[in-house]
């Protein structure tokens, strides 16, 4: 069971929350002149970490607001936490 | 290789059953071989053994990190069935189903298959009409499956909870009386011991740490290892969970998520279970092995990971809606739990094909599915590995699909839950 730092609310369990993947994530533009390649690596092409690793959860059953985290996928240890908009903190792992 | 007989077994009980030879050796590696896979898994094992046999004349190699079946072979419950939706993924699981159906006597190694059937509940009006929809499309494709009502399922299966006030109330079922459970290590076993003897070398604890490429033309031309440098111009991976960082060493990216899928097995108990029982929308399955245990699992954790271990939400959905469904195993005790690093794409259909560096080849994205694939994807991948040309049977799981717009979404089309 993962604990996870809620910005809003502190830390809850897993059951909580829900993930929503891979963050910043950035949606080409203009679609005019996006090529195939760029549109299929956005949509299919994860970047699969192995180690720490930019994602998004939700707190379903909670605040419901979204939030980034840093979380070592080797481990699943949860390296730091941070709002929406906000640049990630210094990675100190 | 010494064949294995009842006669080969009275023989060996006269001397105490000293004096069986190895099942495969545990050669050096020699510095080049003619063609490489990493990766000592199912899908390794039986590509070594298809080249080996189909394609003779050619040096092969397979490289194991760990040991062989040490990794999603060695840890998946063990279930074969053919229950896809679309074309492509029902000709390809419909033929690797009938290639178990003659594995053993292939091999000359007892993999017990035990075709006892897969039986796939609904519990609703929406879910049974679903069903309906599928079996009309698997039919249509071949694939022998029925969907029955609750006098049959009674039948097959009467242990569940038919009762009307049930939390998971049963409407119907799909039921593949073709399908069934096969020994996994058996799989492993067999197949290692069969590609050895036809001059395969299996070098286990043997890690790659980087892939060579011809700085003129890109293509490889060997791998650096824990044990050395090993060339070769053909290279096929098959690392499953582990794709993406082989493809990171070549230097493209893979459409691919590593995420754990779980495991479960109780103590052994009698015979309970005859079949195999899952259920898509509580998301959980089970069945019973030789020796007792109920294997039970669900759905895959549901983010990334390379932990090799499950978290326990997933534990609480299979098991509590496993209980739901059979009443009886909630005094079973649970004895192990465990995970696999799985490898899945977008449209949980695999890719088998070349990749983006001339010579290095793909076998990946089985997702939660690959075990049942191991006899067919084997052979497609010896014959994609021996000629450079794709098999026709494999032709839509090409990793230029996704940039083609030709997906195989056996994620929506099928509604598989692992």
């Amino acid at each position: 069971m993962l604990k996870i730092d809620c910005p809003w609310c502190g830390s809850r369990n897993e059951d909580e929350f829900s993930n929503g993947g891979e963050s910043h994530l950035v949606r080409p533009e203009p679609p005019s002149s996006v090529t195939e390649d760029e549109w299929a690596n956005y949509l299919f092409y994860p970047t699969n970490t192995k180690g720490p690793f930019k994602e998004t959860w939700f707190h379903k059953y909670g605040c419901r607001q979204w939030f980034n985290v840093t979380r070592n996928t080797a481990t699943h240890e949860i390296l730091n936490v941070y709002r929406i908009g906000e640049n990630p903190p210094e990675e100190n792992s | 290789m010494e064949r294995y007989s009842a006669f080969g077994l009275v023989k060996h009980a006269l001397t105490g059953h000293k004096k069986w030879p190895e099942v495969w050796r545990s050669p050096e590696p020699k510095p080049e071989y003619d063609v490489i896979i990493v990766g000592g898994g199912g899908h390794g094992l039986a590509t070594a053994y298809n080249l080996a046999k189909n394609y003779k004349g050619k040096r092969v190699a397979i490289l194991e990190k760990n040991w062989i079946g040490s990794g999603n072979t060695g840890r998946n419950t063990t279930i074969v069935r053919s229950d896809y939706y679309y074309k492509p993924s029902a000709e390809f699981f419909k033929y690797s189903l009938s290639l178990y159906g003659k594995l053993s006597k292939e091999l000359n190694y007892n993999v017990m298959f035990s075709k006892r059937g897969s039986l796939t509940l609904s519990h609703s009006r929406d879910d049974f009409d679903f069903q309906r929809r599928l079996v009309n499309a698997m039919q249509l494709n071949g694939i022998d499956i029925r969907h029955i009502g609750l006098a049959e399922i009674k039948k097959i299966c009467p242990i569940l909870n038919f009762s009307k006030d049930a939390r998971y109330p049963i409407y119907g079922a799909m039921w593949e009386p073709g399908a069934g459970t096969v020994r996994h290590d058996a799989v492993v076993w067999g197949y290692a011991r069969a590609a050895d003897a036809l001059g395969v070398d299996i070098i286990q604890n043997c890690e790659v740490t980087g892939i060579n490429k011809d700085l003129q033309t890109g293509a490889v031309t060997g791998l650096e290892t824990s044990r050395g440098k090993i060339n070769a111009k053909t290279i096929g991976l098959a690392v499953a969970g582990h794709s993406t960082e082989l493809a990171a060493m070549a230097g493209f990216r893979l459409p691919i998520r590593s995420m754990a899928l779980q495991a479960f097995v109780s103590e052994p108990v009698k015979p309970v279970l005859n079949t195999v029982i899952s259920s898509r929308a509580i998301s959980s399955y089970a069945s019973q092995s030789d020796r007792g245990g109920l294997v039970m699992g669900g759905g895959v954790d549901p983010y990334n990971s390379y932990a090799q271990k499950g978290n326990t939400p997933v534990l609480e959905e299979v098991l509590s809606g496993l209980i739901e469904l059979v009443p009886s195993f909630s005094r079973v005790r649970l004895l192990r739990q465990w995970a696999g690093i799985v490898d899945y794409t977008y449209d949980s259909s695999p890719i088998i094909g070349p990749s983006p560096v001339p010579g290095l080849f793909l076998n990946c994205g089985w997702g939660g599915g690959g075990f049942k694939a191991i006899p067919a994807g084997g052979e497609a991948f010896a014959h994609l590995l021996a000629t450079g040309q794709v098999p026709p049977l494999v032709e839509a799981f090409s990793l230029s699909r996704f940039k083609d717009a030709r997906l195989v979404d056996e994620a929506a089309g099928a509604g598989i839950a692992h």
